[in-house]
């Protein structure tokens, strides 16, 4: 008996000890430092890391930017969103897709207005290309292209990946722009789908599967694919004639540092914007418009549409009626590849 | 378990009871058990329905499927090829065994996704070895071989440098020959470790993502497995399907490791 009673006394004894271990984690790692005026936690998706190892060091030499240190994490826009919600310390989000704010809205962390501003919440933005071997061996240049028999399409899983999402809203909208039937252009997406032989878990493991040498045309940001073309991959961007604009949004939330608010506001000066635009993304401030051109000569500019445009409900109404799991249209198309490739 | 303080300790210390059982039930608890009643709790949210139809679901199926499929058969060429390798390791002596006997852990060291992308320049459409097998289910199968390698080695190793060699030399002397000594001398042995490396490799195998998610494809219904149809399931927000999917694989590698518990008990109380 009084055995026991040691044997609980020290499991009380273990269960203290890691609930202070807990606490001095979660203190060290929490916004609530010493000065959390000169501190930001800077969460966001992975490819604007290359844009922020710039931006950084330009806020840290304006005024309001002097002394203020930065934490940051990169990761899946979803992943990341995911890990906010549940907790982890932020005060600026930037993220591939709308919808990853709205999760943080939803948990009362971000404010419901935080897309009524000038620029509604959007920072960055770039497009849905086609990425083709070098020279373009296939000839694609249109949405019909990737349809033909026997072409390899890579682009992520629409269940994992944002950037997927994007991809699927770019095919579908640009058939609705060509004047078919939302029928129709369902059923586009169901033919495209046949010709996915792999769909990876992220858009950045896509660009590595295509890289890697498999498949005739990636599906990807421009962003992303220039940055991939500048650092010599042999890849070449095809702009299809219509695309669909992808608007990534950034936010402070709740709990942020008033450090993170002017950090945030800075973002939309022509001095960061043309940094933005430098690093692949197209400016959302006009005035940075030409640095982009500077940066990427070759560029075109297609006619774009938003996801707006495509759905009058916009990323709510789109996540409902095609990502969903259980009963969507992307789920429908994966079920109906099932069908035909296991037969 | 319960009993960590020796008879000959207890006698000359009965004052100082052992705080050791406590530290480990509390540790598990934390490590191991709070997080699996959490995913138990998870799993059940949506009531017995929501959890039948997330595992009944065709995609959810067919990933589960082709995740036992693969992992039984990694299981079972690592039980022929790892008892192989742990008997050249044993019996024969040869230059550089050392090494590659250090070199048997490495899969375990390996960042899984590290694995993924070496196995994916090696044997993808760039193979210098022109061996492309990448976004196929032999990839998957690939994959868990190369993570798994280590599981059957390391439990028939130790089995085998303790093995009486005078067995089989009594049976050799009785006129046995070499594949009848292993098969009715050796073999018997070993069948324990193997199992339980088999058993390990098995489900270590069933909850792969890092390598697999890499080479496979994740083509739902042909190359999806198991660990990342539950990846999309949380991607896409539904979270009772994806520990529903989990309980489902925990459920199938736990019955895995009691059935060969048990099958060791057994055998271990006929030998006798």
């Amino acid at each position: 008996m009084k055995r026991v009673q040691v044997h609980i006394a020290a499991a009380a004894l273990v269960v203290v000890s890691l609930a202070a271990l807990a606490a001095a984690c979660g203190g060290s790692g929490s916004t609530a430092g010493a000065s959390p005026k000169q501190k930001i936690n800077l969460v966001a998706y992975s490819t604007p890391e290359t844009s922020y190892a710039k931006l950084i060091p330009a806020f840290n030499q304006t005024s309001a930017g002097k002394g203020v240190t930065f934490t940051q994490s990169y990761g899946a826009s979803g992943d990341q969103s995911r890990a906010v919600a549940a907790g982890q310390a932020a005060d600026v989000v930037h993220f591939a897709l709308e919808p990853d704010i709205a999760r943080l809205v939803d948990a009362k962390l971000v404010s419901p207005n935080w897309d009524q501003g000038q620029y509604k919440g959007i920072v960055a933005n770039t497009m849905v290309v086609f990425v083709v071997r070098k020279g373009n061996p296939k000839h694609i240049t249109t949405w019909d292209d990737l349809t033909k028999p026997g072409m390899q399409v890579i682009t992520p899983n629409p269940f994992t990946s944002g950037g997927a999402r994007w991809n699927i809203m770019a095919a579908y909208g640009a058939q609705l722009k060509e004047g078919k039937t939302p029928a129709q252009a369902q059923q586009y997406l169901s033919t495209l789908f046949h010709n996915v032989p792999v769909q990876d878990d992220k858009a950045s493991a896509a660009l590595q599967t295509f890289t890697g040498g498999k498949g005739d045309v990636l599906l990807a940001y421009e962003q992303d694919a220039l940055l991939a073309q500048e650092s010599g991959a042999p890849i070449q961007i095809v702009y299809p004639p219509q695309t669909i604009e992808i608007q990534t949004p950034i936010a402070t939330t709740v709990k942020a540092s008033a450090a993170a608010t002017s950090f945030v506001k800075w973002l939309y000066t022509p001095a960061a914007q043309t940094i933005l635009a430098q690093t692949g993304y197209r400016p959302v401030v006009a005035s940075a418009e030409s640095a982009f051109s500077k940066a990427f000569p070759s560029a075109q500019t297609p006619t774009e549409f938003t996801i707006d445009d495509v759905d009058s409900g916009g990323w709510d109404d789109v996540m409902t009626k095609f990502f969903d799991p259980t009963n969507s249209v992307m789920q429908k198309i994966e079920s109906s590849i099932g069908v035909s490739t296991s037969s | 378990m319960t009993t960590v303080a020796l008879p000959r300790r207890r006698a000359s210390g009965a004052a100082r009871p052992s705080v050791a059982p406590g530290v480990a039930i509390t540790y598990l608890s934390v490590i191991v058990l709070l997080p699996l009643a959490a995913l138990l709790w998870t799993s059940k949210k949506g009531g017995a329905h929501a959890f039948w139809q997330a595992i009944t679901a065709p995609d959810a199926v067919a990933a589960l499927k082709l995740t036992l499929g693969a992992a039984l058969l990694v299981a079972l060429i690592n039980a022929v090829f790892g008892t192989l390798i742990a008997w050249v390791l044993v019996r024969d002596s040869f230059l550089g065994k050392g090494v590659i006997n250090s070199l048997i852990d490495l899969p375990f060291a390996l960042p899984t996704v590290v694995a993924g992308l070496t196995l994916l320049t090696l044997y993808g459409p760039n193979s210098p070895i022109g061996l492309n097998i990448t976004y196929t289910r032999k990839a998957v199968v690939l994959a868990l071989l190369f993570e798994t390698l280590p599981f059957v080695i390391r439990s028939v190793q130790p089995v085998l440098l303790e093995l009486d060699r005078e067995m089989e030399d009594a049976a050799a002397s009785l006129g046995a020959r070499g594949h009848t000594i292993f098969r009715r001398v050796v073999l018997p042995n070993l069948l324990p470790a193997i199992l339980s490396g088999m058993a390990l490799a098995f489900a270590r195998a069933v909850g792969e993502y890092g390598s697999v998610v890499m080479l496979s494809g994740n083509v739902p219904f042909s190359t999806e497995v198991a660990s990342v149809h539950i990846y999309s399931q949380i991607q896409s927000d539904y979270v009772t399907g994806a520990a529903a999917m989990s309980i489902v694989l925990l459920a199938i590698s736990l019955a895995v490791l009691l059935s060969i518990t048990g099958l060791q008990r057994w055998s271990a109380k006929h030998d006798r």
